[in-house]
């Protein structure tokens, strides 16, 4: 099973090395050119090299068809874990680009080698089938983001954010180590495939299973933000500079739920208690997310807790345990990615301006700036599930998979976890399109970084909602092979 | 290949809306004029549609289809049978008309006119679709700009309430019908969402039974079924007067074909057990909506409540289940469309000079704005169905089809009281004369009070081409229905061939 170690290996790496490649040059840059700093250009070099990575990827590191695990099983380079890849270096690019006009950011070439070494480890993640492998790359990741939700110094509220996702990651990560190392223990196994195989001949104990079960969830269900495991997720948005509120709660959430579907293929078939009670999180979490959401003043912490109940859309796909559940999942959270990404960026432009991120200061953005009340209006209204939109699509297959895999009162409480999501969401568009603007408003200009940002952003998103057919394909296929 | 006419139907508004969003925003008159370019050819293909259908044919013609998510089957499928085809035209006369009467609309025309393409799209694409998913695709689409349309431009006192409770009203109810949709789809399980399909799938009965009304009054609130009417005379007063034209003319339309499409087409056997509670919920609508209708005092609450008890109507001949009652019905839908969205325009002429509708406080708008009056009166007349007017051909077969049904359905207790409730029902046709003509005697032909002397005037002319339309689409039907009722009766036929084939 485990394929021999050729130097061709390293090419199906390309994507990653080139992201180290980077980081190297960037620091490099940051060094040599002090005026890179003052003009926002570190953002845009960090984001075409991001970029150039996802290229290479796309070009030279596509994976087979065959399933391959390299580098003595440490790494399996399957299309699943390529597309998670792709989606992480996407939000990467995204993400540089936003930050290069964000005060307190932008100016720092340190800020940005770590978001491209948060993204290698994210890449790491998606690629893991070891569990040391899984636990390092897991590491390299939120250490970086623990930094990074810090970053803006002299601002308490930032700082606050750093801290608590700080103990909040390490408290769950020690969890998440503590059951993997139970899983070592039970099997002598590092190797996922291994331990599944272990786990279906009944080496672990059903108790110990338990257990394990229990400490694996709290630590993947820290990084879906999930109830709940979700108290660190409104204080960290809120606080975080909003580009790295953006990476954490798409790229990050993301991949999350890539390590959830590498793990539950390991303990799912010994424990059938483990989808009932994935199923209570999901409801849990659409439900707790949405009706906090309604009560935010603060639009970032109203995007926290509709991530929140994001997640638990997307966990309800989990639930199916089908291959048409997992596209169903692959291409919700392409489509997530994209559209949480488009709504912060709206809130970074419109922050530069107006040094606010109250939903009341949104207060007739539509006629100082139309063409960024419309991209908020698709952004919005994607999240929201309606077509020609992306979310519509999402939102739909997910619903398929779970009314297909007959939980069908599953379905019902998501479509009306989706109107309530509607609800919240109509509110800031109707301050933004309803309420007048107040007096001496000045019009909110858009640098042209921004103007690109947002419309790749709003392409993908009416692309996504309308063109589904091959995106779903592609989800479908990365989807075939994950159990 | 030939012309793709349906597509072009569907897509022209919404590009023409995407390219108003390329103007300045301070182009008004620019704006204007592209919007209504793009009406009138919206409007032209819908003409040239409805008169290259072959009716000797009938079933569904100019059908296109492309795969859209093939590992679902879900495809892009479109076509019209005698039922959507008038809907498309009427919904090409609405959108027409309604772009000559917003066009005084100052506030941020170029966004106002875009959505109301979108909308209009979103309609076009729910009567020709062919595919479930593709209807819930459009279905949707038309369901959210009314939100940003009646929040944004609609009457200051009640739009934000009112646009919220619609679109909640709305969304419920879709998404409840997706639910059923998709059971369906995997019931079946054929990997199709293709309807044709999906009509011949035999669902197990107890399946039907379940799930119909999931489907059926997921869309039948938006046809403002009883009891999940309270969404649509809020609505429809609070939205700007294009919008209540688009709304009421139109999309009350799109619920009550969906649920004939997708609950009455796709689960016959549902349909069966259910349609006698239905056609009780359905007199409800007529009888209760026309005596609120009486009580009000606000002119856009008497159209509004009336339009609940009309649709009221329309349900009621769907669900007799019989070719003359679901004839009656789609003629209705037709009728009724261009009636109500004449009155709306009517209203919101009035209003936008004397900014009130208080029915008691107006009084002698007949010798200021005369073919405003002649328009409502005619509206009115169809709406109590006289002779002569549209209203009159729709609602007789309704009728006839009801108290037709009460002789062949004998298993059911409800199914014997048919012709007690084809009474009840006309009761409404009384009550409907009593508050439309209490309404034209005070607002038309009273003595102009004082305040009103200097500032109330005659309408512009476009408001007049828009009146004349509507007018004459009215009075066309009315004396010479020829050329709608058959074709109409061919698409009844073939929900009628359905029908029986489920009873059989």
């Amino acid at each position: 099973m485990i394929t021999p170690y050729t130097p061709a290996d390293w090419l199906v790496l390309l994507p990653e090395i080139a992201l180290v490649v980077v980081a190297v040059v960037l620091a490099v840059l940051d060094v040599s050119y002090p005026q890179l700093r003052r003009t926002g250009g570190l953002g845009i070099y960090a984001g075409l090299g991001i970029a150039a990575a996802g290229v290479l990827g796309i070009v030279f590191a596509q994976p087979g068809s065959d399933r391959t695990l390299l580098f003595g099983g440490m790494l399996r380079a399957d299309l699943f874990a390529f597309v998670f890849r792709m989606l992480v270096i996407f939000a990467g690019v995204m993400t540089a680009l936003l930050s290069s006009g964000v005060r307190g950011v932008s100016r720092h070439g340190e800020y940005f080698i770590l978001l491209i070494g948060a993204c290698l480890g994210m890449n790491l993640m998606a690629l893991s089938a070891d569990i040391i492998m899984l636990y390092l790359a897991l590491e390299t990741t939120s250490i970086a983001g623990y930094v990074l939700a810090g970053f803006a110094h002299g601002d308490d509220r930032t700082a606050e954010a750093g801290l608590k996702y700080f103990l909040f990651g390490a408290a769950t990560s020690g969890l998440l180590v503590y059951g993997l190392s139970l899983l070592y223990g039970f099997t002598g196994e590092t190797s996922l495939a291994a331990i599944a195989a272990a786990v279906r001949d009944g080496q672990v104990p059903p108790a110990a299973l338990l257990v394990i079960n229990m400490l694996l969830l709290a630590g993947i269900g820290f990084k879906l933000a999930a109830v709940p495991f979700h108290f660190w997720a409104p204080d960290v948005y809120e606080g975080a500079p909003t580009p790295v509120t953006a990476f954490i709660s798409t790229a990050s959430k993301a991949v999350g739920f890539a390590v959830l579907f590498r793990i539950m293929s390991v303990t799912v078939p010994a424990s059938a208690y483990l989808l009932p009670l994935l199923a209570a999180i999901s409801v849990l979490s659409m439900t707790l997310g949405n009706l906090a959401a309604l009560a935010q003043r603060n639009i970032k912490r109203m995007l926290a807790y509709s991530s929140i109940a994001h997640a638990g859309y997307v966990l309800m796909a989990v639930v199916t345990v089908s291959d048409l559940g997992t596209a169903a999942v692959v291409f919700y959270l392409l489509t997530y990615v994209v559209t949480n990404l488009a709504a912060f960026a709206v809130v970074i432009i419109f922050a530069r301006v107006s040094g606010s991120d109250e939903i009341a200061d949104y207060a007739g953005l539509s006629r100082r700036s139309p063409y960024l009340a419309l991209a908020m209006l698709v952004a919005f209204l994607s999240l929201a599930g309606v077509p020609p939109l992306a979310g519509f699509f999402g939102k739909m297959f997910v619903f398929a998979a779970v009314v297909k895999a007959g939980l069908i009162w599953l379905a019902i409480v998501g479509v009306l976890n989706a109107i309530i999501g509607i609800y919240y969401y109509l509110i800031v568009l109707k301050v933004v399109f309803v309420f007048p603007a107040p007096e001496g408003a000045a019009s909110i200009d858009v640098p042209r970084v921004y103007s690109f940002a947002l419309a790749v952003l709003c392409i993908g998103i009416v692309l996504l909602g309308t063109v589904a057919g091959p995106w779903f394909d592609l989800a479908l296929q990365s989807a075939q092979g994950i159990y | 290949m030939s012309f793709p006419l349906l597509s072009a139907i569907t897509f022209t508004p919404v590009t023409v809306g995407m390219l108003l969003l390329l103007f300045p925003a301070d182009r008004h008159t620019e704006i204007r004029i592209a919007a209504l370019a793009g009406a009138t050819l919206t409007l032209f293909l819908s003409i040239w549609a409805y008169f290259s259908y072959d009716i000797s044919l009938a079933g569904y013609q100019f059908v296109e289809r492309l795969n859209w998510v093939p590992a679902l089957g879900i495809s892009y499928y479109v076509g019209v049978d005698g039922l959507s085809l008038p809907m498309v035209l009427l919904t090409g006369i609405v959108i027409f008309t309604g772009v000559l009467i917003s066009w005084k609309i100052d506030d941020r025309p170029r966004e106002f006119f875009a959505f109301l393409f979108l909308l209009a799209t979103g309609v076009f694409g729910v009567f020709v679709a062919l595919d479930l998913f593709h209807l819930f695709f459009f279905y949707e689409i038309a369901v959210f700009p009314m939100y940003l349309l009646i929040a944004i431009w609609g009457w200051k006192v009640t739009r934000e309430y009112a646009a919220m409770k619609l679109t909640l009203y709305l969304f419920i109810g879709s998404v409840l019908a997706v639910v059923g949709a998709l059971a369906m789809y995997f019931a079946a399980g054929l990997n199709t969402f293709d309807m044709l399909a999906l009509q011949n799938a035999n669902f197990p009965a107890d399946f039907q039974r379940f799930w119909f009304p999931f489907i059926f009054f997921g869309f039948a609130v938006l046809a403002g079924i009883f009891p999940f009417h309270n969404w649509s005379p809020d609505g429809h007063v609070a939205a700007p007067t294009a919008v209540s034209m688009f709304h009421a003319g139109v999309l009350m339309k799109l619920g009550a074909f969906a649920a004939l499409r997708v609950g009455v087409m796709l689960l016959p056997a549902g349909a069966h057990y259910w349609m006698p509670w239905i056609v009780f919920l359905a007199l409800i609508n007529i009888v209760y909506g026309s005596f609120v209708a009486m009580m009000q005092r606000d002119l856009k609450y008497v159209i509004g409540f009336s339009s609940v008890s009309h649709m009221g109507l329309v349900t009621m001949g769907v669900a007799s289940l019989t070719p003359i009652g679901i004839t009656g019905a789609g003629l209705q839908m037709f009728s009724h469309g261009a009636m109500t969205a004449l009155f709306f325009a009517c209203v919101g002429m009035m209003y936008d000079q004397a900014h009130t509708r208080d029915i008691p406080s107006l009084g002698g708008f007949g010798a200021k704005m005369p073919m405003v009056a002649v328009a409502f009166i005619i509206g009115g007349l169809v709406s109590m169905g006289m002779p002569g007017f549209s209203g009159f051909i729709a609602e007789q077969p309704i009728f006839m089809g009801v108290w037709a049904a009460g002789q062949t359905t004998s298993q059911y207790y409800l199914g014997q009281q048919y012709s007690w409730i084809d009474l009840v029902a006309v009761i409404a046709i009384a009550i409907t004369a009593a508050y439309i003509l209490r309404a034209v005697h005070q607002v038309f032909f009273t003595k102009l009070p004082a305040e009103f002397e200097h500032h109330v005037g005659d309408v512009t002319i476009m408001d007049k081409v828009a009146l004349g339309v509507l007018v004459s689409v009215l009075l066309a039907l009315g004396w010479y229905p020829a050329w709608m009722a058959p074709l109409v009766a061919s698409g009844a036929a073939n929900v009628m061939a359905i029908l029986q084939g489920a009873a059989g």
